[in-house]
């Protein structure tokens, strides 16, 4: 993995926000403008056709997907908005297999994914989707490092994180690094700031080396400074890593600086 | 992995589940200590019922015993040769011990033994539990001259003083032999007219059975000797003793008020015994003997009802020895299995060789098991009842694991999120179970070890704290509270307790499998 701050290099900072964090992190200041190819041209990895979703509500079935076809290629950056209570997560949800649909299927890298037995979808969210959340969802009880780790101890049996569990460590280390978190490595969720939570979520989200990163909200809870720095490291992602991003977001202005947005507008794609 | 660290966090966070746990280190410690005490007393009741009856009783059926004791001896011999120590001829009747107390006569029901004293003790530890220092070292039924306990040798200080021991023995029979004497000068005085029979020690009524004189001038070495009294001889009860019996201990002791023992029969006193004679109608005989020695098992049941004397005396008594042959009869052989011998094994060789219509042949286990059987079913419902104890402990586990499941939703959905299966999930509950379990029994354990280790001292701050007696050896007859840990049941009672653990967070552990990760991820 290239370092994702590599572009820090181009010593241009994004409007705004860039001036006041290029004072404390120089470093993980990002262009503006961003030199990547249109992805246009690469191949499809997520395929999305006619997929539905209802929520049951006592008696009443809610619809809430009706039917979304959608295709996101190698290496796009996608974001996904829409008013709240459209349907954006629970997209998020399907695509990354937390939950399964009521019709329609999900293709991923020519395999349908969303009708998987249990163990094989439970296998694919370890280790080929990372999943971010808007409220980090970090477990209380561990530390930054600990939870960094997480998706490796549940995704190596007991001996085979025992026996690699210094590579592991060098791995967690390496990823709190590039967020800029070296220094909160024992430091457990609840004395961190949202902020560095959710930076923790990232690398928790990375340490598999994930071919697709799913986003819910990411920067939801967060205020603009923290959420543009925390969209510039998925960005930089992408663009040095060549990693797959699906992003739900209800910020326009985020919006807009991915490669393509979906809107999505009482479950279906407008 | 993460099931692991995940368990060991939540141990080192949720302290409301260690709470939960003391039950189950409660009922652990509870379960030790009992069982320890229980078999401590199993133990301790054996080692005494097998110190008072031998390894394996011969019995010949009914009162007039079988004939020849010698040629049954040498039979069982060549049967088990190899596992038999000691074997030695009893002769067995129910009989009625009378004595007189005041102006009136006391009459108890005793099993009455004939034995022989350089042989009985080789078989059973009988010689221990006798008053007097050199009666435990060689039995006798010469009367000793002083010298017996005047406090129970085993409970030492702390024990209840007997008042009289102080003085039975010769002295207290020349004592009375004196009164007596002093009496009957006193009668013939007030009416010269009156005849007085020599021998006062003796009722009338039996006063037509052969009863043998002893010279008793000196303790040691006297040869006992067998036949009538002659017409004309004297009997001077001062310096002579009839036959002598060892008596069981309750048979004469009664408590007085301060708990301190008193006897309405001493050694040294005179007591007559009735029983049924061999032959077929049974006859009742009656014989004067001298109480040389009480019998203390400190089982009440053998201690009232145990009284013993030569054997040849009572077969002579009662007609046992057949006068063309001289060859006496007994009722039964006890034997003496050397150590570690197989006691149902040398049993069942021996039934098989002897006649089960003639003899009836049995271990002292046998004889006991009603009583055994008893304890052990005591123990078995102790065992079942603290066994809840921990199931009640499991019940509380069961509700702090739902709340701590209700509680770690949102975690839940996380580790289903970053692709933990529901097995996983399921797993670090089960483990978290099995976890408490394992400190709340080995607390358990250390806690019971602790406590059978220092019951006495438990004990005694007890009844420091309430002034009340918890313990009291006077009834229990063990000075401390006897204790036997073993290993097997420690290993029982840890299991049974972490399966109770564990099996109480199955439920709540199922429950956070089957969380589905989006509604769990939403919980708030």
């Amino acid at each position: 993995m290239s370092d994702i701050t590599s572009h820090a290099s181009h010593g241009r900072t994004a409007p705004g926000t860039g001036a006041v964090l290029s004072q404390n992190r120089p470093d993980l200041s990002c262009p503006a403008e961003y030199d990547h190819e249109p992805k246009s041209n690469t191949p499809v990895q997520i395929s999305v056709r006619g997929l539905k979703k209802n929520y049951q509500r006592g008696s009443n079935v809610i619809p809430v997907l009706r039917g979304v076809d959608l295709d996101i290629r190698e290496g796009e950056f996608v974001a996904i908005v829409g008013q709240s209570g459209c349907g954006k997560s629970t997209l998020l949800h399907l695509l990354g297999t937390l939950d399964q649909p009521d019709a329609g299927e999900i293709i991923f890298s020519d395999q349908r994914i969303d009708n998987l037995a249990a163990r094989k979808r439970d296998r694919l969210r370890n280790d080929t989707f990372g999943l971010i959340f808007q409220f980090y969802h970090l477990l209380p009880e561990l530390t930054a490092e600990a939870n960094v780790l997480l998706p490796l101890m549940i995704g190596q049996g007991f001996f085979g994180y025992l026996s690699k569990r210094w590579a592991f460590r060098r791995r967690a280390a390496e990823l709190l690094e590039k967020v800029h978190l070296s220094h909160r490595r024992k430091h457990k969720p609840r004395e961190l700031s949202g902020g560095e939570m959710q930076r923790v979520a990232i690398a928790r989200a990375l340490v598999n080396g994930p071919q697709v990163l799913l986003a819910d909200e990411p920067t939801g809870n967060l205020d603009r400074a923290a959420g543009q720095e925390i969209f510039e490291i998925l960005r930089n992602l992408n663009a040095t890593e060549n990693l797959t991003i699906v992003m739900v977001t209800h910020d326009e202005k985020l919006a807009e600086q991915a490669d393509r947005t979906v809107r999505l507008v009482e479950g279906r794609i407008e | 992995m993460y099931k692991l660290v995940l368990c060991w966090r939540y141990l080192q966070t949720r302290y409301i589940a260690l709470a939960s746990v003391i039950s189950v280190t409660l009922g652990v410690a509870t379960l030790i200590v009992v069982n320890s005490v229980m078999s401590g007393f199993t133990h301790e009741m054996q080692f005494r019922i097998h110190g008072i009856l031998s390894d394996i009783v011969f019995d010949g059926h009914g009162l007039e015993g079988f004939a020849d004791s010698e040629w049954h001896m040498q039979r069982i011999r060549q049967i088990a040769g190899d596992d038999i120590q000691a074997m030695t001829p009893t002769v067995h009747v129910p009989a009625m011990l009378n004595y007189r107390v005041g102006q009136r006569w006391v009459h108890r029901q005793v099993n009455f033994i004939g034995i022989d004293t350089t042989t009985y003790p080789l078989v059973s530890d009988c010689a221990d539990y006798l008053q007097h220092p050199k009666n435990r070292d060689a039995p006798s039924f010469q009367l000793r001259d002083g010298g017996y306990d005047v406090q129970d040798r085993e409970l030492g200080e702390e024990s209840p003083y007997r008042h009289g021991m102080e003085m039975a023995g010769w002295p207290h029979r020349r004592r009375i032999g004196a009164e007596e004497k002093a009496w009957v000068a006193a009668q013939k005085k007030n009416n010269p007219q009156l005849a007085v029979p020599e021998r006062v020690g003796r009722a009338d009524p039996f006063s037509g059975i052969a009863t043998p004189l002893r010279a008793a001038e000196s303790e040691e070495g006297v040869v006992q000797e067998w036949g009538p009294v002659s017409k004309d001889q004297v009997y001077d009860k001062a310096t002579q003793q009839e036959t002598g019996v060892i008596i069981g201990y309750a048979l004469a002791q009664v408590l007085g008020r301060e708990g301190d023992h008193y006897f309405l029969v001493l050694p040294g006193d005179d007591v007559k015994l009735t029983f049924p004679t061999a032959g077929t109608p049974p006859k009742a005989v009656s014989g004067s003997f001298t109480v040389v020695d009480f019998y203390q098992s400190k089982m009440s049941e053998y201690d009232s009802a145990f009284v013993f004397a030569p054997i040849e005396k009572l077969q002579e008594m009662r007609g046992m020895i057949n006068p063309s042959t001289g060859v006496a009869n007994v009722n039964s052989i006890q034997v003496k299995l050397r150590e570690g011998a197989d006691l149902e094994a040398v049993r069942d060789k021996l039934r098989a060789a002897f006649p089960p219509e003639l003899y009836a042949i049995s271990t002292w286990r046998d004889k006991q098991g009603p009583l055994l059987a008893a304890v052990q079913m005591e123990t078995a419902i102790l065992n079942i009842l603290l066994f809840l104890i921990i199931a009640v402990a499991g019940f509380g586990i069961l509700a702090i694991f739902f709340m701590i499941v209700v509680e770690k939703t949102k975690d839940i959905g996380i580790l289903k999120s970053l692709g933990a299966s529901g097995g996983g999930v399921m797993a670090i509950f089960l483990s978290y179970g099995l976890l408490l379990g394992s400190v709340g029994s080995g607390a358990g354990l250390v806690l019971g070890l602790l406590f059978v280790h220092n019951i006495d001292h438990v004990r005694r701050s007890v009844e420091w704290i309430s002034g009340q007696p918890v313990f009291d050896p006077s009834i229990y007859y063990f000075q401390e509270i006897p204790t036997l840990v073993d290993p097997q049941m420690i290993v029982w009672v840890i299991m049974g307790a972490m399966a109770i653990a564990v099996i109480a967070s199955v439920l709540p552990a199922l429950r956070a499998a089957r969380l589905h990760p989006v509604e769990a991820l939403r919980y708030e």
